[in-house]
């Protein structure tokens, strides 16, 4: 039977699969999706916990209110992440993560 | 929910969440990335989240992935270069996901209050259409005496009138966020001397 500790372990390695993206991948795009795939990670954990954490017949709904911040959050950042991506192209006619070194120390 | 669905769905999202780092074109890790998004939704939807699961869809496969797709096709990004990876990000980065995941299997095998199914924490509608919180909703109590879970209200519910603060906040951040996306995608104009 499917337990909670199931879910708990896809949702761990759903954000180990996007921590190793971001640190494998150099097109800043791809690192910039496998952000998005740990963040729903964390939200997969969240929704496990809240259907488990049952009081009076109902699951816990201040996780789901958690995840629902975390969706509207997430699609904010991937609008101005993505206007930071195409400034950057502009600028540097590249997306690869090498190529963007003028900042480093 | 069935074992085998959720092994499905599961390998689904893993599988293709996978297929987004492998892939070589940014189009396929796109779109790789859209069905491992689906198959979390499904997932969501076992949990008994429908409200959150049909969010994950619209929000995620639908706005956010299109999005992302538009941008790869705007700036006609090219496969990467056939230059090798760097072999010491790629050793590294695979080491941290097999450590990552190991540390979680370890955790979770000790984590004896995980080892419940759904099926020993009911939710029961009986149960409550007592609750105090819910006991002046007439739809929602319409919903519960009908024996279905009104999740979509119950999330509202609980957004508004617990959380009535924080909705308004984000939706100030979003206001925020496209006032900054206007911004920083408007092209400055040659003339101006850059600052």
């Amino acid at each position: 039977m499917i337990t909670l500790n199931h879910y708990l372990f896809v949702s761990g390695a759903l954000f180990a699969l996007g921590l190793a993206g971001v640190v494998i991948r150099r097109n800043i795009i791809i690192v910039f999706m496998c952000l998005e795939m740990m963040l729903s990670a964390a939200n997969l954990a969240l929704v496990g916990f809240s259907r488990f954490r049952v009081t009076e017949g109902l699951p816990d709904y201040a996780a789901q209110s958690l995840v629902f911040f975390t969706i509207t959050v997430a699609a904010a950042e991937v609008a101005v992440g993505l206007a930071v991506i195409v400034a950057l192209f502009r600028t540097r006619q590249s997306v690869e993560v090498d190529a963007i070194t003028r900042m480093q120390g | 929910m069935p074992s085998l669905l959720f092994y499905l769905f599961a390998a689904i999202t893993l599988g293709f969440g996978l297929n987004v780092i492998l892939a070589r074109n940014p189009v396929t890790s796109a779109l790789s990335l859209a069905v491992s998004f689906v198959g979390l939704a499904a997932l969501f939807i076992s949990l008994d989240a429908y409200f959150i699961g049909i969010i994950q869809i619209l929000v995620y496969t639908g706005a956010v992935m299109v999005l992302f797709l538009f941008i790869i096709m705007l700036l006609d990004i090219q496969k990467e270069e056939s230059r090798r990876a760097n072999m010491a990000a790629v050793v590294g980065g695979i080491v941290l996901a097999v450590v990552l995941t190991l540390q979680v299997a370890t955790v979770l095998g000790a984590f004896k209050e995980g080892a419940v199914t759904t099926a020993q924490v009911p939710l029961s509608t009986e149960q409550a259409s007592k609750r105090a919180d819910v006991a002046g909703v007439k739809t929602i109590q319409q919903d519960l005496a009908a024996g279905t879970l009104p999740d979509a209200k119950l999330v509202g519910m609980n957004l508004f009138e617990r959380y009535g603060f924080h909705l308004q906040a984000v939706g100030l951040l979003l206001l925020v966020g496209t006032v900054g996306v206007v911004v920083l995608s408007k092209r400055e104009s040659p003339a101006k001397p850059s600052v």
